[in-house]
């Protein structure tokens, strides 16, 4: 379906208005989540600048909180990410700078790697839904340039407020903040559920990570529940 | 958490984030190995979805937590808007412990 570019604009930046609430919420939870554990506050704030990824910030502080080793957290929340990957490859013709052809001024070629390195941080789940709504490349190029621009503001401002939040509020569990962590992982998993075998080994792997929670060193049963992928092999 | 788990964590998410615009003639993810990333990736946030709703310090977390959280995901399955989602488990929770669940 064509639709005119003027009035998709309008539609554009309603949608990413959606989108950035959805995660300042989310953005408020992590900042307010990760003090109220007794992180100190720079780190839900660098993280968010450096990582800019919801998912992995989230399993990363989990990790953490739940008294597991750094190495654990970092494991966890990098193979969360390996997703950007084939992500950068679907979306790498808007995240550069633009192939202009008889550009009145060419950008030089420091600020086409500056375009180049700010478009790859940019590269979100949000921002690649955005642009793959596309064919043509200017509106691609835009939509994906508005969503992660804009979520990149939003995101941050929203994780700052969490954690002045979660400094002043001393019951966070009385505000069941402590359930907004797993409710948060459990909606970004559900998309993702989309085929049986998928759903087998995300609910062993689950039951298997509770199962040995008391028994292994926090953050080990995370990522022991990987072992549920087994199931993808079974019953072809 | 020290700042070098920070400094990695975003390292590592960078590398993934600039490989495919720069060595994209270069690259193909083969579309198994695709899937097999996708699977783990939703394997480990419903695992750590668990862990994080039912555990605590290593023994239960009580029923108020989990009862909050299998709401949102109740709403969540039924495609309601994210921050409703999130609002749900934080205000269930909250009632259920008023009410004296923990």
């Amino acid at each position: 379906m064509r639709i005119p570019w003027r009035t998709s604009h309008r539609e554009l930046h309603r949608d990413v208005a959606l989108v950035c609430l959805a995660d300042g919420i989310v953005g408020v939870s992590f900042g307010a989540t990760a003090v109220a554990g007794g992180l100190p506050w720079w780190v839900p704030v660098i993280m968010s600048l450096l990582v800019f990824a919801g998912g992995a910030q989230f399993a990363a502080v989990g990790v953490v909180l739940a008294g597991g080793s750094p190495v654990a957290a970092v494991a966890a929340g990098a193979l969360l990410n390996t997703r950007l990957l084939p992500y950068g490859l679907a979306v790498a013709d808007v995240t550069g700078p633009a192939e202009v052809s008889g550009a009145a001024r060419p950008a030089g070629p420091g600020r086409r790697w500056l375009t180049r390195l700010l478009g790859a941080h940019l590269t979100t789940d949000e921002s690649v839904a955005f642009a793959l709504r596309h064919t043509d490349p200017a509106p691609r190029r835009t939509a994906f340039w508005t969503c992660g621009v804009a979520l990149f503001t939003v995101w941050n401002v929203a994780v700052l407020l969490g954690v002045l939040a979660g400094s002043v509020v001393r019951n966070t569990a009385g505000f069941g903040l402590d359930a907004t962590f797993p409710a948060v992982l459990l909606a970004l998993a559900l998309p993702t559920l989309a085929d049986r075998r998928t759903c087998a080994a995300a609910g062993t792997g689950a039951a298997a990570a509770v199962a040995l929670t008391p028994v292994l060193p926090a953050g080990l049963p995370v990522l022991a529940a990987l072992g549920g992928l087994a199931c993808l092999w079974r019953r072809r | 958490m020290p700042l070098l788990a920070v400094v990695a964590l975003a390292a590592a998410t960078f590398t993934f984030r600039i490989a495919g615009p720069l060595f994209r003639d270069r690259i193909t993810v083969a579309p198994a190995a695709q899937r097999l990333l996708a699977s783990a990736a939703a394997v480990l946030l419903v695992a750590l979805a668990a862990t994080s709703a039912l555990t605590q310090d290593g023994g239960f977390a009580g029923w108020a937590r989990p009862a909050g959280v299998l709401v949102a995901g109740i709403l969540a399955a039924r495609r309601v808007p994210f921050p409703v989602v999130v609002l749900a488990a934080a205000i269930v929770t909250a009632l259920l412990r008023l009410a004296g669940v923990h």
